[in-house]
């Protein structure tokens, strides 16, 4: 089997606030292979970007890890051997992890206008992060002109699809529309060819068809470089047509992960059926009622007692749902589910 | 030629018919037009009472400046927008004074995207679902009380909330405030812009419901605009797609979607993203940007991205046609090619 290239083991995430304390994350685990597609689902403030954020310890304040580990598998330099480091141990803002950041690991976040400054033009800003981490595209440790490094830019440009790439790298980003920004964000994150793409919701605010464009170069980079990619989403669509494995998340806590294939086609977990059943498809009957979930996510400050879905569950088990929390069970090949109507009741956390 | 004869015997609550609404463009210290945005450029179509017609189309293709045209929050440039009013009686939306609309706001009213935007956060719900009925001249606080109970019924929610913020409420609870606020006068019309846009999947599927339902028991008649094609399939009786400015296709929704006729609405729809890893993921037919509707390209607006296009498109504006009753569509081709899809 192939050691994944990032681990994410029982990882706990909390925000202090006057009013008490979130536990945003709760405990998840995961693993990426190295170039696979990770799918995350969950509904709004379930933790996704929260996880993605830890992995890069760019978790605001007053936001803590509690607990957990992160595993990174980093390659040799220089013919040393590789190493795995827990990217929670290493000091937020120390030299390591600055050079994991973009260099092996790079995020597209959430919000498409934190990730360029509004003073500088997105050329100068890539060609920066480049100069940066000459070493990815330099093995030998030459540094790159600011030419250099330009071309490379103008290069990555053509390569997501910008048209008139030499001229758009002296656009700010506030002068580029949602879908070339998007682009040039997709440009930024794969300017230190990073090994990890941790793309949060990429493709939300563009239109579809702007969104298959999007997918596809993803894709094509994906098998062109290798590189792995954990995508968030809400579009249970897009999980379907990006991702190898898929993680469903409900409050801080995965309910269910497993390949793409088993998930849509033999899901276990009460609430991934739910999900399922709740979106329209271009495809089923119209006009007549979706199944729905009832009732409403509980707010953060109320977490239930037991499995978190519990109170929300139209399969629950027994009693034990509201008394104790199920942990993540491997059921099938490569399918582990957070629920006691695949396993025994005694197996809790 | 208008999208509106051949559709059984619905009589329209409403007809637009060569509506327009340009933009100016200024420049300079005198502000001098130089240009204009064409958001609405010749569009007609009709609304059904009793039905959903749902208008999609890629961003800044002009769906909610149609749909601010219509509740005359926007002026339109020309054209008319003609309304049957509950006395049979035809007014020209378009027309009217401030003062001559005033009356007609009860009939027509609208549901937003941002269920956090459209409330008033200072605002009770009582307030902000009662708001409406004290503009129409339901002064007695009492009555509106009771009135505001019922609504909130309506919409499944405790009529307890009554007393409480917005900010006391999930999305979902939010979108169904905006929903009770909208029903408050007993409109006929409702402008639905992107209602369920912002919700989780799940939510979203409760606040459809509700369309749903709501609409079958009141006999509402809706204008739904949304981007997502699976949201608008499910709930729509016909699909009217815009592009640049322009109605390019409307249909029946089974029709439009099994027997798409514009190759804008076929690309499109192959864009949507099937929730099946089975089903095998689509070439990317449609590439490139939407034109500016300042300077749309000449000839048919979509030929620089269309896959069929011949000179005669780079030239020639096509007329919207109805090549089949009620199927109307705007391309030269619309009769040979076949754009079949899987749905
Ligand atoms: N800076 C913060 N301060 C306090 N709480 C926070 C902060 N950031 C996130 N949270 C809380 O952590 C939880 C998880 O948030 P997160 O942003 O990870 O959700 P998400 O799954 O990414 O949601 P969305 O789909 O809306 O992006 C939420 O309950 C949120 O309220
Ligand atoms: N007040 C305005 N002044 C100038 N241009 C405007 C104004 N309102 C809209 N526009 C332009 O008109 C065009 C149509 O915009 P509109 O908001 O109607 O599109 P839309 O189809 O609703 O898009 P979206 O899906 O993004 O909501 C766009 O090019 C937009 O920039
Ligand atoms: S553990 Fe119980 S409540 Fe939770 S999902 Fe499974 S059956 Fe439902
Ligand atoms: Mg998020
Ligand atoms: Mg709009």
């Amino acid at each position: 089997m192939t050691a994944p290239l990032l681990s994410v083991r029982d990882l706990h995430v909390t925000f202090g606030l006057d009013e008490g304390s979130v536990r945003a994350v709760d405990g998840v685990s995961f693993d990426v292979l190295p170039g696979q597609v990770v799918g995350i689902v969950g509904e709004s403030g379930c933790g996704k970007s929260v996880t993605m954020r830890s992995i890069l310890q760019l978790v605001d304040e007053p936001g803590r890890i509690k607990q957990g580990e992160i595993l990174y598998r980093m390659p040799g330099v220089d013919g040393q051997p590789e190493t795995v480091v827990d990217l929670t141990k290493l000091a937020k803002r120390g030299p390591q992890m600055r050079a994991i950041r973009g260099a092996e690991i790079a995020l597209i976040p959430q919000e498409p206008m934190a990730a360029f400054s509004p003073v500088h033009t997105v050329g100068d800003q890539i060609i920066e992060a480049i100069q940066l981490h000459h070493r990815q595209w330099r093995p030998d440790g030459s540094g790159l002109s600011r030419a250099e490094a330009r071309e490379i830019v103008v290069d990555l440009f053509r390569d997501v699809g910008i048209s008139m790439p030499d001229q758009r790298v002296d656009a700010y980003s506030w002068q580029l529309s949602g879908g070339l920004r998007q682009r040039a964000m997709i440009a930024m994150a794969l300017s230190c060819k990073p090994r990890l793409l941790i793309a949060d919701e990429p493709t939300t605010a563009i239109d579809v068809t702007t969104q298959a464009q999007v997918l596809a170069l993803l894709r094509e980079l994906q098998r062109k470089y290798g590189t792995a990619i954990i995508f968030i989403t809400h579009d249970l669509g897009v999980i379907a047509q990006m991702a190898n494995s898929v993680v469903v998340m409900y409050l801080g806590r995965v309910a269910e992960q497993g390949p793409v294939d088993a998930i849509f086609h033999a899901p276990k977990h009460p609430y991934t059926r739910a999900l399922l059943r709740s979106i329209p498809s271009i495809v089923g009957q119209t006009q007549v009622a979706l199944p729905t979930i009832a009732g409403t996510l509980p707010h953060p400050f109320n977490r239930p007692s037991g499995c978190p879905y519990h109170p929300r569950c139209d399969e629950r088990k027994g009693p034990e749902c509201a008394a104790r929390v199920p942990s993540l069970k491997p059921v099938d090949q490569g399918q582990s589910v957070s629920c006691f109507l695949h396993h025994d009741s005694s197996d809790t956390q | 030629m208008t999208a509106s004869h051949s559709v059984d015997t619905k009589q329209p609550l409403l007809q637009i018919r060569d509506l327009r609404k340009f933009f100016p463009i200024t420049a300079g210290v005198f502000n001098k037009t130089v240009g204009h945005v064409r958001a609405v450029d010749d569009v007609s179509f009709d609304v059904f009472e009793g039905e959903t017609l749902g208008l999609v189309g890629e961003s800044g293709c002009g769906k909610t400046t149609t749909s601010r045209c219509i509740l005359r929050a926007v002026d339109p440039t020309s054209g008319q927008i003609l309304f049957r009013r509950k006395n049979d009686e035809i007014v020209d939306l378009a027309k009217l004074t401030r003062e001559e609309l005033q009356p007609l706001r009860a009939e027509i009213q609208m549901i937003f995207q941002d269920p956090f935007g459209s409330l008033n956060p200072r605002m009770t719900l009582f307030d902000n679902v009662g708001e409406p009925l004290l503009v129409n001249g339901m002064t007695n606080r009492a009555e509106r009380t009771d009135r505001v109970a019922d609504l909130l019924k309506l919409v499944g929610l405790r009529p307890e909330f009554m007393h409480r913020f917005p900010h006391a409420f999930s999305g979902g609870q939010r979108q169904r405030i905006g929903i009770a606020r909208a029903l408050s006068t007993n409109p006929r019309l409702v402008v639905a812009d992107e209602p369920v846009s912002a919700l989780d999947v799940s939510v979203q599927a409760q606040v459809l419901n509700l369309l749903l339902e709501l609409q079958k028991r009141l006999g509402l008649t809706f204008l739904f605009v949304a981007h997502d094609l699976s949201v608008v399939r499910h709930i729509s009786d016909r699909v009217a797609v815009m592009y640049v400015g322009q109605l390019v296709e409307l249909a029946p929704t089974k029709t439009l979607f099994s027997r798409p006729r514009h190759p804008y609405t076929s690309a499109l729809m192959r864009a949507v993203p099937v929730p099946d890893p089975r089903i095998p993921v689509g070439e990317v037919t449609l590439k490139g940007e939407v034109p500016s509707p300042a300077n749309p390209p000449t000839g048919c607006y979509f030929h620089p991205r269309c896959r069929f296009a011949t000179d005669r498109c780079k030239v020639e504006a096509p007329a919207l046609r109805e090549p089949t009753p009620g199927h109307f569509v705007r391309c030269h081709f619309a009769d040979e090619l076949d754009l079949t899809t899987a749905f």
